[in-house]
Formats: C-alpha cells, sequence, structure tokens
C-alpha cells in the first residue's frame, strides 16, 4: 500500500450504528452496526434477503420508496449522512462518497457518451470547464484501462462490452477522488476473467488513491480475495464481524462456518457429498424470534429464542452474534 | 453399467446464425466441437458468456438447428430428425435451466407441472399421479407439495420440482444448463448432492453447462474448455484442473477467487488483458489470439487443433500442444510476440 493512505490506515471513515430499515412494517434491516476504515475495504457478506443491499443503498440514502430508515444514524467523516439536506447530500454524492452497481449497463445513461457521463461529477463538485474535464476523464478511462480512452470516451454505453462498461462506471465514480467507494455486486453480472480485471483495478485503485472501499457480495471468494474487513448479514442483521483472515480461519458464527463448508473448493474431494445447511432462507414476515438462523442451526437450543447480540470471538475485533460460538468448531 | 460406452457422441458440430444488419456475415456460435458422454457420466462444458456451451446443449436437446456435424445419441444420428421423432426422443433426453422460477409455470399446481411430460406422452391421471409422488419423493419435496403453485415454494425446492419434472419419463441423458447459478449459496450444494445422488441411483449422463469452475470440478468427471465457439482444452476433470496447459484453462481456473484470504493471496494471478473478440469479426487464427499472453507468430494465421499434450489433456494451442509431424510449425522456435 502507498506510504501516505498508510498513515491513515484504520481510522474509521464510515460508521453505520444501529441502522434498521422497515418494509411494509418489518425490519427488513435491524440494528445494523458497521465500521468502514480509512485505506481498507470492508466486505458485506450474505445471501439474497439478508439485507446487505438495502444497507449499502442506506448510506447515500438511495433506498427505494418502499423502504424507510426507522433507527440509526451513519455517519461519514464527522458529517450525518441520515441529517443532512438533500442539496448537501447530492454535494457528497460522487464526490466525497460514490456508488457502482451489479449492472454497469443500467447504470449509465444510453443517450449519453460515456465520457461526458464521467465528465459530470467533476462540472458538477469542481466547476471544472468542459474541456478541462473533458480532459481529465479521458485520463481516467485511461487509468481504469479502457484501451483508446480518447475514442473511446466519445462512444454510447451500447457500444462497449459488460466490463468496459463497467470501467466507466468505476471511472465515474472516482473521478472526483473520493473518500468512499460502495460497491453493490460490482461483478456478479461480470465473466469471471473479466471480474478478475475489475477486482485487480478496484485494490489499486484503493492503493493508489486511498479510497475505502465497502463491497456487497454474496461470493465468499471475492470477499477472500478483496476484503480487509468482513462482516456477515443474516436476516437483516450482522451475525459476525472482523478481519478477514479471522473471519475466513475461524468463523464464529454458524452461518458463517457452514457457509464456508458448502462451497465445492478447487483442493476439496471431488465427488464427494457436500456440506448443507438444512431448509431455506426464511422470508422476511417468517424469520424466527430471537436469533433468526436458529431455524436452520443445527447447534439451536431455548437459548436462542432469545436475540444474541454480537459479542468478543477469538482474534482482535472479531464478534459474533451466537449464544453457542464456543461450539461452532463442533460443525464442521 | 459399461462406463466407456458413448451414449451421446457430437462430432465436428456446427452452430451458425445469420447474422442480421448490412454486414450479412454469420456468427459462428459453435464451430466444429467433438466430444462424447460416456453412460452415467458427467462432461462439463465450461467457458464464459459466448462461448457456444449453452449454444451447443441447445442443438443437442432440439432447441437450435444444427448447421453441420452429427449427434449420435444411443446409436442413431439425431441432428436431423423430423419434429415428431424429436418429440418421441423426449422421453430419453430432458434439459434443467438455470432459472427455475421461469421454468415452472405460476398457475400449474406442482403436481400438473411434474406430469406435463407424462400427459403429453398419454398417461391416465391415476398412473401420473402415483409417478408424481415418486418423483417428488425421489427429488427430496413432501409429496404434499403436488398441490401447491411455484410462488409457495422456495428457489432451491423449484429446482427440485424442475429436476423431478425432468426425470418422469426416466431420460438417460440430463443436459444441466447452469442448474445452481440462481441459488442462494446456501442451497446449491443441497441441490449438487441431490444431482450427485440421482446420477449414482439412476445411471444419469449429465452434460453440465456452467461457469463456475469450482462447481463443475466438483461434479464432472471430464471437462471441455470452450472459447468462442471452439474446444480451447478438454480432459479428465482432476488432470485439467491440476494440469492445465493452454493458456486460456490457465487463466481461468486462477481467476477463480478462492474462498481463503491466505491462500488467495499467496497464489499467482493471471489477468487477462481485454475483452472477448466479438463473434461477428472472430480472429483467423487461434480465437485466444487477442487476449493470449504466449501467444507466437504463427498464433495469427493459423488456427490450431486439440492436440495430446505430455500432461495428459488435449489443448488447442500451437505453443504448448503443437501438432505432430513436420512442417506444422517454423522449425526454429518462434519469436515470442508478448509474455
Amino acid at each position: 500500500m502507498a506510504a501516505d493512505t498508510a498513515a491513515r490506515d484504520g481510522e474509521p471513515l464510515l460508521a453505520i450504528d444501529g441502522l434498521s430499515i422497515a418494509i411494509a412494517g418489518v425490519d427488513v434491516v435491524d440494528g445494523v452496526s458497521l465500521t468502514a476504515r480509512a485505506g481498507r475495504i470492508l466486505a458485506i457478506v450474505g445471501e439474497s434477503g439478508c439485507g446487505k443491499s438495502l444497507t449499502a443503498l442506506s448510506i447515500l440514502r438511495l433506498l427505494p420508496k418502499a423502504a424507510r430508515i426507522v433507527a440509526g444514524t451513519i455517519d461519514l467523516e464527522g458529517t450525518d449522512l441520515l441529517g443532512i439536506s438533500d442539496d448537501a447530500l447530492q454535494g457528497i454524492r460522487g464526490n466525497r462518497a460514490s456508488i457502482i452497481f451489479q449492472e454497469p449497463i443500467a447504470s449509465l445513461n444510453p443517450l449519453m457518451r460515456v465520457g461526458a457521463q464521467v465528465e459530470e461529477a467533476l462540472i458538477l463538485h469542481r466547476g471544472l470547464s468542459g474541456k478541462e474535464a473533458r480532459r481529465e476523464a479521458v485520463a481516467m478511462l485511461a487509468s481504469v484501462g479502457i484501451p483508446d480512452a480518447e475514442r473511446r470516451a466519445r462512444q454510447y454505453p451500447f457500444e462497449l462490452s459488460g466490463g468496459m462498461c463497467q470501467r466507466v462506471m468505476i471511472a465515474a465514480a472516482l473521478i472526483c477522488r473520493p473518500r468512499l467507494l460502495i460497491a453493490d455486486e460490482p461483478t456478479t453480472a461480470l465473466d469471471v476473467t473479466i471480474q478478475a480485471q475489475i477486482l485487480d483495478l478496484m485494490k489499486r485503485l484503493r492503493d493508489d488513491v486511498g479510497t475505502s472501499i465497502v463491497i456487497i457480495t454474496h461470493d465468499m471468494g471475492v470477499v477472500a480475495e478483496m476484503a480487509d474487513d468482513v462482516a456477515v448479514m443474516y436476516g437483516g442483521r450482522v451475525v459476525e464481524s472482523g478481519t478477514a483472515d479471522t473471519v475466513f480461519s475461524a468463523p464464529a458464527h454458524p452461518y458463517t462456518r457452514l457457509l464456508l463448508a458448502t462451497v465445492p473448493r478447487l483442493d476439496g474431494h471431488r465427488k464427494e457429498i457436500l456440506r448443507t445447511i438444512e431448509g431455506m432462507v426464511p422470508s422476511v414476515d417468517q424469520w424466527p424470534q430471537g436469533c433468526r438462523f436458529r431455524s436452520r442451526c443445527p447447534l439451536e437450543s431455548d437459548i436462542c429464542a432469545t436475540r444474541p447480540l454480537l459479542s468478543p470471538a477469538d482474534g482482535a475485533g472479531h464478534t459474533a452474534a451466537c449464544w453457542h460460538a464456543d461450539r461452532v468448531a463442533e460443525l464442521v | 453399467m459399461n462406463a466407456a460406452r458413448p451414449l451421446l457422441s457430437v462430432r465436428d458440430l456446427r452452430v451458425h446464425f445469420p447474422a442480421h444488419g448490412s454486414d450479412k456475415g454469420v456468427v459462428k456460435a459453435v464451430d466444429g466441437i467433438s466430444f462424447e458422454v460416456p453412460v452415467g457420466r458427467t462432461v462439463a462444458l465450461v467457458g464464459e458468456s459466448g462461448c457456444g456451451k449453452s449454444t451447443t446443449a441447445y442443438g443437442i436437446i432440439g432447441l437450435e438447428s444444427v448447421t453441420s456435424g452429427s449427434i449420435i445419441f444411443d446409436g442413431r444420428e439425431i441432428s436431423r430428425l423430423d419434429h415428431q421423432a424429436r418429440r418421441a426422443l423426449a422421453t430419453e433426453m430432458q434439459i434443467v435451466f438455470q432459472d427455475p422460477s421461469a421454468a415452472l409455470n405460476p398457475k400449474m399446481t406442482i403436481g400438473e407441472s411434474i406430469a406435463e411430460p407424462l400427459i403429453v406422452q398419454g398417461w391416465r391421471k391415476a398412473d401420473w399421479r402415483k409417478r408424481v409422488a415418486e418423483l417428488l419423493d425421489r427429488v427430496g419435496l413432501p409429496t404434499a407439495y403436488a398441490e401447491r403453485t411455484p410462488n409457495a415454494l422456495s428457489g432451491g425446492q423449484r429446482q427440485r420440482v424442475v429436476i423431478a419434472r425432468a426425470l418422469a419419463l426416466s431420460p438417460k441423458l440430463l443436459v444441466l444448463d447452469e442448474p445452481v447459478s440462481a441459488l442462494d449459496v446456501s442451497i446449491r450444494s443441497q441441490i449438487l448432492n441431490l444431482l450427485m445422488v440421482l446420477q449414482k441411483e439412476l445411471g444419469l449422463a449429465y452434460l453440465f453447462i456452467s461457469h463456475d469452475l469450482s462447481v463443475v470440478r466438483h461434479v464432472a468427471d471430464e471437462v471441455i474448455v470452450m472459447y468462442l465457439g471452439t474446444v480451447a482444452e478438454r480432459g479428465e476433470t482432476g488432470v485439467l484442473f491440476d494440469h492445465p496447459r493452454h493458456p486460456y484453462t490457465q487463466a481461468l481456473i486462477s481467476a477463480i477467487p478462492l474462498p481463503d484470504p491466505r491462500a488467495q493471496r499467496a497464489r499467482e494471478r493471471i489477468i487477462l488483458k481485454g475483452d472477448l473478440p466479438s463473434p461477428f469479426n472472430p480472429p483467423a487464427g487461434c480465437p485466444f489470439v487477442s487476449r493470449c499472453p504466449i501467444r507466437i507468430e504463427p498464433c495469427d494465421a493459423i488456427r490450431p487443433t486439440l492436440q495430446p499434450v505430455e500432461t495428459g489433456t488435449e489443448a488447442a494451442c500451437l505453443v504448448r500442444a503443437p501438432a505432430a509431424g513436420p512442417a506444422s510449425l517454423p522449425a526454429a522456435p518462434a519469436k515470442v510476440l508478448s509474455a
């Protein structure tokens, strides 16, 4: 990592505290607290319906209309993101904090040349002239690995591949050198060799620009590849968090442990019956009382009807929300 | 069971599509691929979007017309059957698609959906009801689910229903087109286990289409790596994953993120430059030439054919698997253009 970012490393940059989001009266995100630290990559991992994307969207107040924040605060370096005016927030989006999504082609304006979409934030936030903005946008497109950037800048999204469009999105998100980049499943729609390129690019930008990244994913491989810190979500709550090394080497929540064990591994025994997690993710209106993983957990007992809070597990800063965290090693 | 007897034998299969618009070319979605699927075995077609793996499957199952080549199923040529003969063949080969929600009629009960192929074949109600109960049981669902509609089921349960329907007529071959890709991670292993158990119990052959190499390594006996409508490399699964020789296979395997941060950091990654070439305008020589880290001059002009390599796979690569015999390559080692 570059020396200038190393100094700031580890300081809290984004703090989400006690965030709850309700849809139709159900708390689909329930008391989520997370910290993204300067110069580091935080992965929020979980399956569909776990609340990871809603959590990510809420940071820049991009929630769908049906979803409402009912509790909690989100603080970006001293700015209360949930309290400031829409105008003030507009000054932050694309400037101090940016977001990229899964489907680059759906996020880009199909009627606008891609160069102009990258320039937009510079003109808006930095007051650059069109000519200056154009020059910087082309340089940015080149630095995210778009060959022949000057010509590409004049093209429309449909003329570019999915991987190229995601690079354009990243260029637009990073053009103002944001302190924070939120990436919601940024490579899920891409082929694996293109995914490798994009993940590599994001890591390099973190190293060069010092941008902190919050990456949302369902893919444990992507987490292992990218993350310094991990928060595992299930049923709208964080069930485990810690450094990536700790969470992967000594998962302290049964869900994390089983999830890692169900994935076929490149070094595993072929054709063996795989470990499974019983049942399915319950729909949001059917979460059990207390621990929400209870209905699928082999360690379940009476105490699990009471909600377990995140408590320290082995390893610095490692926490898990499980009454039986001391017994998870029995599982796999 | 004779594991070596091919149930399905594909020879030099081509599926070309006319391109619309001004240039009037053809897209060679599948351009000369050959492989066999033995009885009771799993052969996987892998590759990225546009490589032709799904088109190959659709050609075999009869959902796309084949341009040329031969498809021999259980001893008979099936690539040019008429509609009726094709329909009769449905008793012997079935397909399972990626998204079970799109594959089930939301207005039909689960029982009706599973029974549909039986009804088409003229089964009486008393018989098909019994068969539906058997099938539900086989795929691990309560028989009472026959009365439910798909919206009452989870994604994993729906995929079990789709598998039950595919098994209704006791086929010999299942084409599995990304069968777990649309499912939640915690559900995938349940379905993979089910598929492995069914194969063992029923002696099914699988043609397994996937972009997920970890899954493919786990379930397949043989792997065929496709790139731009052609086979880049093929081999027995263990050998191919342990000793890939084609630079594309190597990049593909190295691009899979391992769910283990320490192992991931320790690993050497090959990051390919650039995108897949447009299928409208593929390279003249090796299809992989535009992204290949080890290409040499002749690769621009000569299309490599599959050749055995010493590590046990077959690869289409002039550098790693030069054809036997003189005159096929310049005598002197060619200059490596890009390392």
